[in-house]
């Protein structure tokens, strides 16, 4: 398999994927939000989520990017070990960001966080991020995540006394929520990331907030307990659609977590708006690829 | 709730009739004006120089658009709201001195705005945040960019739009702050919500 071959395809399945993700809300979520809006009574945030749900159709049809904040680009990899090269991965992710700001075209976002210098194509020191792990087999898989800005905003990291054990997350799951009020353009699905780290913590809350889809139960009975719960006592502060008030202000809280050291418990949280940007692509080491959400 | 059909300029009698919950699907002119021009507009008025858009029973929009410009025209591809509390160290100001009606953004603004709405005659509505296309098609064309030099997304846009909506009325004349009030309530709900997931 001749290298170059291989490198446009991931630049192609890496432009397929961001094309796809800021134009089409994932399946789960567009299900998620006609379900609200059947159910909401309070007519205010009924208003926000039929405008919601209208834009999304839009979209589509215009295809258009959904919401004009296209986010910073996030990858997160899968590479098997038996993947036929390695080295050309990242690059081809690169190059895919920066034509897709062009041809899509995607607002550009990245800029210094001293100077506020702006490249215009969506790059710059560690951007796009790309997060890479090992799986077994042949096959590399990514999912682009465009993050936006309102909603990484509010993001927050807790430290409490390890001692406080279960109620130190509810509650600062809760707190997170009514601190955020309208800005993370609620419904949003809210990630929590518990243990490792402080670092730790907020990557698997961002990686479950993102990519996880709605729906799917948590693997751990006891933490798809507390999602459960969570979920009615974080719709019961009645912030509802955009901060309007009304029953739903999450669609979902999504919870992963860590080991940790025994002298902290790390408590990341991080926010997904709404319009979730997410695309997967699988590409085979022959070159064939496919984009799904 | 009530639905309004409205178009610019609004008079103060149009706007004092609206109240929180109200829907407003707007016809007519809309400006742009996100940090940047907000924050020229007051050094302008400070100096005593003019600005280049009559805002005179006129609507601000809290918005930094996708643009592009075609044979010569610009073109909005997406122009949803931005959060509209960074705004609210100018807002009141704007109100008072330019004569605006109506701001546009999402989030809600805070008690200086919402005194200066009810002084003055103003409301302020939310956009759906994240609507991005929805607002771009209501968008007829973009009638002039003025202060380019601060970027695209801080220019002020000058656009004609039709039937632009819903835009949900969260602060009134009365006094009314919708956004203020729910949350105010969720912080009254919390020790209740925390006790019933015994986390207190």
């Amino acid at each position: 398999m001749n290298t170059r071959i291989l490198e446009e395809a991931i630049e192609r399945a890496a432009l397929e994927a961001i094309t796809r993700s800021v134009i089409y809300i994932p399946p789960d979520v567009k299900e998620a939000l006609k379900r609200i809006y059947s159910e909401e009574e309070s007519e205010s945030s009924r208003s926000q989520i039929g405008a919601i749900l209208r834009n999304i159709e839009l979209a589509e049809r215009m295809k258009r990017p959904v919401c004009q904040d296209t986010g910073i680009l996030l990858y997160y990899v899968r590479v098997g070990y038996e993947f036929p090269s390695i080295k050309i991965i990242e690059k081809s992710l690169v190059n895919a960001a920066k034509v897709a700001t062009k041809t899509i075209p995607l607002r550009p976002n990245t800029v210094n966080p001293l100077t506020g210098r702006n490249p215009g194509d969506n790059t710059g020191r560690y951007m796009p991020y790309i997060n890479i792990e090992f799986i077994d087999g042949d096959i590399l898989e990514f999912t682009v995540v465009p993050k936006g800005g309102g909603s990484e905003y509010v993001s927050v990291l807790y430290m409490p006394p390890p001692g406080e054990g279960v109620k130190a997350i509810k509650r600062a799951v809760v707190d997170a929520v009514l601190r955020a009020g309208p800005m993370p353009c609620p419904p949003t699905i809210v990630g929590v990331g518990i243990g490792g780290g402080a670092d730790i913590a907020l990557h698997i809350a961002k990686k479950a907030a993102c990519l996880r889809r709605l729906g799917s139960p948590n693997p751990a009975p006891e933490l798809d307990k507390l999602e459960r719960e969570l979920y009615v006592a974080l719709n019961e502060l009645g912030i509802g659609a955009m901060g309007v008030g009304g029953r739903f202000t999450v669609l979902a809280v999504h919870i992963d977590y860590a080991y940790r050291h025994p002298a902290i418990l790390p408590i990341g949280i991080v926010f997904q708006c709404w319009a979730v940007r997410r695309a997967t692509a699988v590409v085979e080491p022959n070159g064939s690829y496919k984009v799904f959400q | 709730m009530t639905v309004f059909h409205l178009r610019t300029p609004l008079q103060v009698e149009d706007v004092r009739k609206l109240r929180v919950s109200d829907v407003i699907y707007l016809s007519g002119i809309i400006v742009t004006a996100r940090d940047a021009a907000h924050r020229r507009m007051i050094e302008h008025l400070r100096n005593g120089r003019p600005i280049p858009v009559d805002l005179n029973g006129g609507v601000i929009y809290h918005c930094g658009p996708v643009v592009e410009r075609v044979d010569n025209e610009w073109i909005v591809i997406s122009g949803g709201p931005t959060t509209s509390a960074r705004m609210e160290l100018y807002e009141a100001d704007i109100i008072r001195h330019f004569g605006v009606r109506l701001i546009i953004g999402k989030g809600g603004m805070g008690a200086k705005t919402a005194q200066a709405c009810r002084e003055f005659g103003a409301i302020y509505a939310t956009f759906t945040g994240g609507a991005g296309v929805l607002a771009a098609n209501a968008i007829r064309r973009v009638v002039k960019a003025e202060w380019l030099d601060l970027g695209i997304p801080e220019a002020l846009w000058i656009l004609e739009v039709e039937n632009f909506g819903p835009l949900l009325v969260t602060i009134d004349t009365t006094g009314r702050n919708l956004t203020e009030e729910v949350i105010e309530m969720a912080k009254n709900r919390r020790d209740e919500i925390l006790k019933k997931l015994e986390a207190i």
